[in-house]
C-alpha cells in the first residue's frame, strides 16, 4: 500500500520493516510495516497501552535531528520561568555564552519572539511565571510552545492538548499545523484525529491494524479499537 | 508460599534482622575499643582548671576590639576565599563525575584532612594566605563534587530528554543544573558554614585567624579572653544565615580577595624540592644502590612498628567509640528538637542549644577538654561526640517533625520507644554512616594535639623535617577514610537506607 500513494515521491521520512519495538526490554509492537512522508498528517489511536508512546519513541529516533517533541509527561523545569521553558527549545541555535546571558539577563529578542509564541498559545500574562505555579492545561501549553519553538520541520507530539478543553486544543492543533507541514499526533480523542489529521494509524494488542486515509475511515473501525 | 505479600514480608524482616546485627557490631566494636582505650584523667584536678574556664565564660573580656575585628575579617577571608575556589573547581569536578578516575580523585582530595593539606602546603608555600586557601579549597572542592555529582545524576532526566541536543553544557545550564539548584544551595551555605570551623582551626596552626588566638589565650589560660573570641565564633556562625544574599555574594567575595589577597612568595626550587627530595622515603634519596631495596624494606617496617600500625589503631579505637557515643547522645537529645516531646518555645530553646554545640569545631572542643583532663583518649572522645551528636540531634529532631502520630498516641517514654524511635531508626543509622568518615578523619587530626593517632605522628614528622615519613603517614590516613567511605555506602546499601546525599 505504501508504494501505492508514494509513486514518484522523496524517499519516506519514517520506515519500518517486519520490526519490533521495544520499551524497557519488552516487546510492545511487533512486525510494524509503516512508511511516513513528508508532508502527512497522522494520528495514533489506540488504547492506552496499545504503543502509541513507544511508536513515537522510535520515530523520534529516526529523524531526531530534525523532529520538534512534545512528550506526553511535559518535562518542563519547575523552577524556571516559561520563558525559559519556551526558550530551551532554541537552545541548539545559539552558543553557550548566549544561553548563559538569557538564562542570566534575556536579551529583547528572544523576550519578543517568544512573547508573540505565547499569545497565540493564549498565555500572554504568564511570560515570567515560574512553571512550577501554572495549572496542568497551562503547563502543556508550554510544553507545546517548547516544541514549536525548536522550529523543526516535523512535529511529533504525544497527546499534546489532552488537558485542554475542545475549543483550545482545536486552536492548536491549528497552529501546530501551521508550522510543521509533517505531523505524527497520537490522540485519545478520535474525532478530533479525524477533523485535524489526513491519516490514521490504529493500534490494538501490540499490532497496527487499521492504517488508512482518514476520509475512508469509518467509526465502526475506530470503535473496534477501543474493545 | 510464593505470594509476593510474604517474600516482601520476609525481605522486611531480613533486613530488621540486618539493622539489629548492625547496629550490634558497631557497638561491639565500641566496647572492644573501651577495653583498649586510654581514658585516664591525667590532670589531677580537672575541677580547678574547669571551675576557672566557667568563669572566664561568665565574664568574657576583649583586648583589643580593633584586633578582633581584624582577626575575624581575616577569619571570614579565609573561609571566603577557600570557599569560592572550592565551588568553582568542584562544579567542574561535577561535570565530569561520571567518569570513575574523576570520582577516584574527588574521594583522594576529600580523604586528606584540611589541616593535613595545610601542613603540606605550608611545607612549599611558606605561611602564607595562599597556604590556607588552597588547604581549604581542596579537600571542599572534593567534598562538593561528590554532592553535586549526586544531585545533577538525581535530577529528572525527562527535560533534558526533550531538547534536540541533550548533551550540551547548554542542556546542562537549563534543565539539570536548576532542577538541582535548591538543594544544592542548601549544601553549598552548610559548607560554608564549616569552612568557617575550618578556617579558624586552621589557626591553631599559625595561620592568622580566630583560632590562632584562641589557641593561644587557651594556653596561657587568659580564659576571659578566649570566652569572648568563642562568642565571637559562635555569633559569626550564626550571623552567616542571615548575612547569605544573593546580592551580597559578589562584594564578599571582591572584599575577601581585596582585604586578604591568596599570594604567597613562591620559591621554586622550594617546590622542586619538596617533590624530588623532601617527600621522598629516606633510603631512595641517595639514588638506588646495592642495598637500597633492603634499606627501604627496613625503613618501611620501622615505620610501620612504630608509627603507621599504632597511629592507625588509635584512631579506630577512637573513632569507633566516638561513633558509638555520638550515636548515643544523638538518640537522648534529639527530643529537644522534635515537636514530639517539647513544646514550641522549649524546642526552639533546645535546638539554639544543639546549633551553638554544633558550631564549635571538635578541634576547639577537644583543645579545651585536653586543657583540664590531660592528655588521653577522652577529650578526643568528648569532643567528637559533643560536636556530631549536637548535628545528629538537630537533625533527627527535624526529621522526627515529619511524622504524624494518631491524636490518642502515648505519651513520655513509650511515645519515645513505641511510636518515634522505629520510625526514625534507619534514617538515624544512613545519618550515622555518612558521619562515620567524618569521625574518622577528625579522630586521625585530633592527633596534633597530642593524642597518639596518625595526626600524632603526622604532626612530629611534619617537626623533625621528615616529609617523607609525614606523606606516608597522610597517604595512610587518606587510604583509611577512603575505605571507611565505601564501607558505609555498601552497608547503607545493603541495609536499604537512603543513599542521597546528606542536604542539611
Amino acid at each position: 500500500m505504501p508504494n501505492e500513494t508514494s509513486g514518484g515521491r522523496q524517499p519516506p521520512l519514517f520506515s519500518f520493516r517486519r520490526e519490533s519495538l521495544r520499551y524497557r526490554a519488552q516487546p510492545i509492537l511487533n512486525n510494524v510495516e509503516l512508511d511516513i512522508y513528508a508532508g502527512e498528517s497522522v494520528a495514533l489511536v489506540g488504547k492506552s497501552g496499545a504503543g502509541k508512546s513507544t511508536l513515537l519513541k522510535a520515530l523520534r529516533q529516526q529523524q531526531s535531528r530534525s523532529v520538534a517533541w512534545c512528550p506526553q509527561d511535559c518535562g518542563l523545569v519547575p523552577s524556571l520561568s516559561v520563558f525559559h521553558n519556551v526558550y530551551m527549545g532554541g537552545l541548539n541555535r545559539h552558543n553557550v555564552a548566549y544561553n548563559l546571558l538569557v538564562l542570566l539577563k534575556p536579551p529583547g529578542r528572544p523576550v519578543a519572539e517568544i512573547s508573540t509564541l505565547l499569545d497565540k498559545l493564549h498565555l500572554p500574562e504568564k511570560l515570567w511565571t515560574p512553571v512550577s505555579q501554572l495549572s496542568g492545561g497551562q503547563q502543556q501549553r508550554v510544553s507545546i510552545g517548547r516544541a514549536l519553538f525548536q522550529r523543526q520541520p516535523i512535529f511529533l507530539g504525544d497527546e499534546p492538548v489532552s488537558s485542554l478543553d475542545r475549543y483550545q486544543a482545536d486552536a492548536l492543533l491549528t497552529l501546530i499545523a501551521c508550522h510543521h507541514p509533517t505531523r505524527v499526533l497520537a490522540l485519545h480523542d478520535t474525532e478530533q484525529a479525524l477533523q485535524t489529521c489526513s491519516r490514521i494509524i490504529g493500534l490494538r494488542a501490540g499490532h497496527i491494524v487499521l492504517d488508512s486515509p482518514a476520509a475512508e475511515v469509518s467509526h465502526r473501525q475506530l470503535a473496534q479499537l477501543y474493545v | 508460599m510464593s505470594q509476593p505479600g510474604t517474600n516482601q514480608r520476609t525481605a522486611q524482616l531480613d533486613s530488621y534482622g540486618q539493622i539489629r546485627r548492625t547496629t550490634f557490631w558497631f557497638a561491639a566494636a565500641a566496647l572492644v575499643g573501651l577495653l583498649l582505650a586510654d581514658l585516664d584523667i591525667v590532670n589531677a584536678n580537672p575541677w580547678t582548671e574547669f571551675a576557672r574556664m566557667g568563669q572566664g565564660l561568665l565574664h568574657p573580656e576583649v583586648s583589643s576590639w580593633g584586633e578582633l575585628l581584624e582577626w575575624t575579617a581575616k577569619t571570614l577571608a579565609f573561609a571566603v576565599e577557600g570557599m569560592t575556589l572550592a565551588i568553582a573547581l568542584g562544579m567542574l569536578l561535577a561535570l565530569l563525575y561520571r567518569h570513575w578516575w574523576i570520582r577516584a580523585l574527588c574521594a583522594f582530595l576529600r580523604a586528606i584532612h584540611e589541616l593535613f593539606w595545610a601542613l603540606l602546603f605550608i611545607q612549599c608555600l611558606g605561611l602564607s594566605p595562599l597556604s590556607g586557601v588552597l588547604a581549604l579549597a581542596i579537600p571542599y572542592a572534593g567534598t562538593l563534587a561528590k554532592i553535586y555529582g549526586e544531585l545533577f545524576d538525581e535530577t529528572d532526566p525527562l527535560p533534558r530528554s526533550t531538547l534536540l541536543q541533550p548533551n550540551g553544557l547548554s542542556a546542562f545550564l537549563f534543565t539539570t543544573l536548576p532542577l538541582a539548584w535548591k538543594p544544592l544551595l542548601t549544601y553549598t551555605s552548610y559548607r560554608l558554614e564549616c569552612a568557617l570551623r575550618s578556617s579558624i582551626v586552621l589557626g591553631f596552626i599559625g595561620l592568622p585567624t580566630l583560632g590562632y588566638h584562641l589557641e593561644s589565650t587557651l594556653r596561657e589560660g587568659y580564659y576571659a579572653q578566649a570566652a569572648a573570641l568563642l562568642y565571637t565564633l559562635i555569633l559569626m556562625v550564626i550571623a552567616l544565615k542571615y548575612a547569605l544574599q544573593k546580592f551580597l555574594l559578589p562584594i564578599y567575595v571582591l572584599l575577601a580577595f581585596w582585604y586578604l589577597p591568596p599570594v604567597a612568595e613562591v620559591k621554586p626550587e622550594f617546590i622542586l624540592r619538596f617533590f624530588t627530595q623532601d617527600i621522598v622515603p629516606a633510603p631512595l634519596q641517595g639514588g638506588w644502590q646495592a642495598d637500597t631495596g633492603s634499606r627501604l624494606w627496613q625503613w618501611l617496617q620501622l615505620l610501620w612498628q612504630q608509627q603507621m600500625w599504632p597511629g592507625l589503631a588509635n584512631t579506630l579505637i577512637i573513632s569507633q567509640i566516638a561513633l558509638v557515643s555520638t550515636a548515643v547522645l544523638a538518640l537522648l537529645a534529639f527530643p529537644l528538637n522534635s515537636p514530639h516531646f517539647t513544646g514550641r518555645a522549649s524546642r526552639i530553646l533546645g535546638d539554639s542549644l544543639l546549633v551553638v554545640l554544633r558550631t564549635i569545631p571538635e578541634y576547639l572542643l577537644a583543645f579545651v577538654v585536653l586543657l583540664f583532663v590531660g592528655p588521653s583518649m577522652l577529650p578526643a572522645i568528648i569532643a567528637l561526640t559533643l560536636h556530631n551528636g549536637a548535628i545528629l540531634a538537630h537533625l533527627l529532631g527535624g526529621f522526627s517533625a515529619e511524622i504524624c502520630l494518631r491524636a490518642d498516641a502515648c505519651r513520655g517514654i513509650n511515645r519515645y520507644a513505641y511510636e518515634i524511635l522505629p520510625r526514625l531508626y534507619r534514617h538515624f543509622l544512613a545519618l550515622l554512616l555518612y558521619r562515620w568518615e567524618v569521625i574518622m578523619r577528625e579522630s586521625a587530626i585530633l592527633g596534633i594535639l597530642g593524642i597518639a593517632t596518625l595526626g600524632f605522628y603526622v604532626d612530629s614528622a611534619f617537626e623533625e623535617f621528615r616529609l617523607d615519613r609525614a606523606a606516608l603517614l597522610i597517604l595512610t590516613s587518606a587510604l583509611l577514610n577512603i575505605g571507611i567511605d565505601n564501607l558505609a555506602r555498601h552497608l547503607r546499601r545493603r541495609l536499604h537506607l537512603s543513599t542521597t546525599p546528606e542536604t542539611l
